[in-house]
């Protein structure tokens, strides 16, 4: 608000006018600077129609600062005319003048001086006139009045050109009287309380408009982790689906269960160190089903249920190894064996989405530990064309038709799931993928680094939107 | 996936026929191959090593194959080609002969007991009166290099050796001696050295260091001799420069030397099927005997063919189709598995070639029927399985319960299941002998030392990365860690565990203990010293005063644990 005093002056002066007040004549007269005018003007518009004021523009003329130095000292060459003396001056010396060199063409011209060029001792000058009008000092001390009007504009032209005057825009605003003119104002609010409403004082307040430009306030939210939303939407889309969460709450698996029970071989690479953390504490697991376990070590090393087997050397020693599992996989090995167990097969849908855990060489797409999604249905009579169907499904629902690019699928072979002891025509067929992948797809996130860890910024976390995989 | 590289128009020759990059690519794919990549050598050196470096290196155009893993018998040109013209029923499948010499004994090679302790596996063959031209020979040693690298495990299962048979006479003699007794000139050396000298002048280079951990702590080394006390090579290292071959050896000895001998004799099948076809007799490979320290003997190479008898009906429920089965026996041939409909019409008898050691059950055999099928062609079902679905307790719960940790303003932090030993020790002042933390044995660094068994320095480590951001953190992260539990078979357990963290420039404990008062709210979990919960101030966490442990009392599921910061 604008200063209160200046304001009800200003509602005053409006309605002692019949017609209305230029703001700029109100500033002169109450001799306060134009600004604080306006000021009042606007702060007045923003209650409402208290005054109704128009933008005007209108141009007039201003000394500049040489002008004003004239107004007050003289033209140049009327202060050269007063400083010489009767016997006259040498030129050199009235050029040291600060208003010598202009002051002394225009003398010349307006033949107020003489320039003997030949007298001893270098050229001198002597004044021919005793009184002059300096007409320019009495021109520019007019402007200065305010009486500009009364000098033609032929001669305010040649002062602009001499620099001396120069025309200005002023914009200022015609005040009248609005439809709700009162002399007294009234405070607008900025908040409705339950106070205006108990006594109903409400009605009668002027309430601030609100602005609509701003943002709101941010607010204090807690917020969930975008790869946590994600993970949301696909137990959702597997529990749409009728498959039933495994429990893959165990980090540190055997070998035997992580490899050897999915007939992965005891030389395969991916049992090397360079790609599988092994533990020293504790290093090995020590209780398998022994029969089972006898079953896999026959079909590795000599073959059964219908394979060759890898023919090699089987060693328990390699089986017993602990690792951080290296997939989820060992959980479904662990619960095909558990259904296998069961009297009579009944058909299963399992999923889960857990972390594995791989000893990589860490860049923007690899971390030591990532989250598998892994779905696994076992019945009699499943086919690749059922396996391939229920990808499609599935991944309708994530809305990727690039699902190829991101996930692994396949039926387990017959010589991880006969020596369990499923029956022969029960075939299980299973697919996996990583949820970073498609998280960073979604979320639009090139560096695993900034999605996952303790280095993300948690402003990524704040400002992540809600996980539609469909949309 | 191994990758192949072949020269695109040595391709084109041997297909006898053109393709565009389309078009190849389209084959590959119905081949269950990948065309990887369009390039060439002057391509691949320009990226790798610069401009300069590239110039004037040859501007042939490579096809790079992704080739799947256990396909042996696509790894170099020759098999490339065989595979994709049998597919295109352009050639039947070769049929792959061991034959006996014309006129004299078999090669022998004789074992001796002394490998028994190092490497007490050989088998070897020869390749008589065969033509090299500089393409065969240059794929001839690369094939050795694909199958070392893939099949043989860097050497560690099997390792091949190639010889001129011309410079050297049998038998030969497999033994194992001390590295100081071995001594020869070794391939592309100038003098000769002992097998020591030759273990540390290989320690820098580039290639065959990698393989010297095999032997190098071993009190023998592995040798081959002829009968003149010549040395052939020094398994898995090296050969002798003596026997080496050109492109003008018409005879070639091939031993491999192995720790598995079933590996051994697949790699001996690819090398000689691979490259018999330039013998003067194609397709027929001679015989070597193979003595072993007991005095039995062995033929090699196998060149076993195999049958299998499986229906079509069999492979039309599998794959989810129904084709006669005359169709199947012609898919499968065209995958080199050359298949005969049996006389009741309805069994398929099938061969496998010594060429698809791959091929060890129906299901492979099945896999390739879909595969020449077409995977794009087999109609998608949806299985009829019909399942409810369960939740695990435990998820169920935690999902609950992040909803709400989230309501109640806290923000969820995702951080490492592995850490260093200090994170979990020392930073929280404890001695890693109370965490019961499993460890790690071949941790790269050493953030992957242990698995956390706590989830407050994850949290902690948040907070310090994001210390630009406006105060107050509120983080909370429900996650499992890992304890060393005997009574499980693996040894350890995962325990699920919620954590919260509160920080700030005043303290605010008071947030975190309402934060704890709301969350046994919503556990349905009254305040009270009986069956209750209550806090006391516990001596554990010495660095803040202001820390508090929860009596352990009987929950739905174990129980948060809480700090404050």
């Amino acid at each position: 608000m604008a200063d209160t005093g200046l304001v009800e002056t200003l509602l005053q002066r409006v309605e002692k006018v019949d017609g209305g007040l230029d703001s700029q004549d109100v500033a002169t007269s109450l001799g306060v600077d134009h600004q604080a005018i306006v000021g009042a003007v606007k702060s007045l518009q923003a209650l409402g129609d208290v005054i109704s004021a128009e933008q005007r523009s209108s141009k007039h003329w201003e000394l500049t600062g040489e002008g004003c130095e004239i107004a007050e000292q003289g033209s140049h060459e009327a202060r050269v005319v007063s400083s010489i003396p009767e016997e006259g001056m040498p030129q050199s010396q009235l050029m040291k003048l600060a208003f010598g060199k202009v002051g002394f063409s225009k003398a010349m011209s307006n033949k107020w001086i003489r320039l003997d060029k030949g007298h001893e001792g270098g050229p001198r000058i002597f004044k021919t006139v005793e009184r002059l009008e300096d007409l320019v000092r009495d021109k520019l001390l007019l402007v200065q009045k305010g009486q500009a009007s009364e000098l033609e504009e032929k001669e305010k032209n040649e002062l602009k050109k001499r620099k001396l005057l120069s025309e200005v825009t002023v914009k200022s605003y015609w005040i009248t009287k609005g439809s709700c003119f009162s002399t007294t104002i009234t405070k607008q609010e900025t908040e409705l309380t339950t106070e205006m409403i108990a006594s109903g004082s409400w009605k009668e307040k002027k309430f601030k408009p609100y602005n609509f430009e701003a943002m709101g306030v941010a607010l204090d939210c807690g917020h969930l982790h975008p790869l946590m939303k994600v993970r949301t939407q696909f137990r959702q889309i597997f529990l749409e689906m009728g498959f039933t969460e495994m429990p893959t709450n165990n980090f540190i698996e055997s070998s035997f269960w992580n490899f050897d029970s999915l007939f992965q071989p005891q030389q395969h690479p991916a049992r090397d160190q360079h790609d599988t953390f092994f533990l020293s504490d504790p290093a090995q697991a020590h209780e398998f089903p022994q029969d089972y376990l006898e079953r896999v070590r026959k079909v590795h090393s000599e073959g059964g249920f219908g394979s060759q087997g890898y023919k090699y050397d089987w060693k328990i020693e390699e089986a017993q190894k602990n690792i951080l599992r290296t997939h989820t996989t060992a959980v479904s090995a662990r619960m095909l064996y558990k259904l296998a167990q069961q009297e009579k097969f009944t058909p299963v849908k399992y999923f889960s989405i857990d972390r594995v855990f791989r000893n990589e060489t860490l860049d923007a797409t690899h971390l030591a530990e990532f989250h598998q999604i892994e779905g696994v249905v076992a019945d009699f009579g499943l086919t690749l064309g059922d396996l391939m169907g229920i990808l499609h499904q599935f991944f309708n629902k994530l809305g990727l038709k690039k699902w190829v690019e991101v996930g692994n699928s396949g039926m387990f072979r017959p010589e991880m799931l006969l020596p369990m002891g499923l029956p022969e025509g029960v075939t299980v067929i299973a697919w996996g993928l990583s949820l970073e992948r498609p998280t960073m797809i979604k979320y639009g996130i090139n560096n695993i680094r900034e999605l996952v860890g303790h280095k993300v910024n948690l402003q990524m976390v704040y400002d992540s939107p809600v996980c539609r995989l469909d949309s | 996936m191994p990758t192949v590289s072949v020269k695109r128009d040595l391709l084109f020759h041997a297909l006898g026929r053109t393709y565009t990059d389309e078009e190849f690519d389209e084959l590959c794919f119905e081949f269950g191959l990948e065309l990887d990549e369009i390039t060439s050598e002057k391509d691949i050196i320009s990226r790798e090593q610069g401009d300069t470096k590239a110039e004037g290196a040859s501007d042939v155009i490579l096809y790079k194959i992704d080739v799947p893993a256990n396909r042996y018998d696509l790894l170099c040109l020759e098999g490339l080609v065989r595979g994709l013209q049998v597919f295109k029923q352009k050639m039947e499948a070769p049929r792959y002969r061991r034959v006996s010499p014309a006129s004299s004994e078999p090669q022998r090679l004789v074992i001796t007991k002394e490998t028994t302790a190092v490497r007490p596996h050989a088998v070897a063959a020869v390749l008589r009166n065969i033509t090299f031209t500089q393409e065969r020979y240059d794929s001839f040693i690369e094939l050795q290099e694909k199958l070392h690298q893939n099949v043989c495990r860097k050497r560690t299962l099997v390792a091949i050796g190639t010889h001129d048979l011309d410079t050297i006479s049998g038998p030969f003699t497999y033994t194992a001696k001390p590295p100081g007794d071995i001594r020869f000139k070794p391939l592309n050396q100038a003098k000769e050295y002992t097998a020591q000298e030759l273990m540390s002048l290989y320690k820098t280079d580039s290639h065959l260091r990698h393989y010297l951990h095999i032997i190098e702590d071993e009190a023998v080394y592995p040798v081959i001799y002829d009968s003149n006390g010549i040395v052939l090579s020094m398994p898995p290292i090296i050969n002798g420069d003596h026997s080496k071959i050109s492109l003008n050896t018409k005879n070639v000895f091939i031993e491999c030397t192995a720790t598995d001998l079933t590996k051994a004799k697949i790699v001996l099948d690819m090398m000689v099927t691979m490259f018999c076809e330039y013998c003067e007799e194609p397709f027929t490979v001679e015989e070597a005997e193979v003595v072993y320290p007991d005095g039995r003997t062995c033929q090699y190479p196998e060149l076993a063919y195999r049958k299998e008898t499986l229906s079509a009906d069999f492979i039309n429920r599998k794959v989810g189709i129904s084709e006669s089965t005359e169709h199947i026996a012609q898919l499968l041939t065209k995958m080199c598995l050359r298949s005969e409909v049996m006389s009741d019409g309805e069994q398929i008898e099938v061969e496998i070639p010594p060429t698809r050691s791959d091929v060890i059950h129906a299901c492979d055999i099945m896999e390739d029927a879909a595969m020449a099928y077409g995977f794009n062609n087999i109609p998608r079902t949806t299985p009829r399985t019909y399942t409810i679905a369960n939740q695990l307790p435990l998820n169920k719960l935690s999902e609950l319960l992040r909803q709400d940790l989230a309501a109640a303003g806290f923000t969820e932090a995702l951080t490492f299941a592995l850490c260093s030993q200090e994170d979990i020790a020392d930073k929280l002042l404890k001695n890693i002998s109370e965490t019961r933390a499993c460890r790690i044995s071949n941790p790269k660094t050493a953030e992957f030392q242990v698995a956390r068994t706590t989830l407050l320095s994850g949290l902690l480590k948040t907070v310090a990365a994001n210390r630009k951001m406006p105060l107050p953190l509120r983080l909370f992260e429900i996650s499992d860690v890992v304890l060393k539990d005997e009574s499980k078979d693996v040894g350890a357990r995962n325990n699920r565990r919620l954590c919260a963290v509160y920080y700030n420039k005043s303290p605010g404990f008071e947030v975190i203990h309402g934060l704890m008062d709301r969350v046994m709210q919503l556990l349905e979990i009254k305040p009270g010293q009986g069956n209750g919960y209550h806090i006391q101030a516990a001596d554990g966490f010495q660095f803040s005063p202001w820390c508090f442990q929860l009596p352990c009392q009987t929950g739905p599921t174990s129980l948060p644990s809480g700090a404050a910061v």
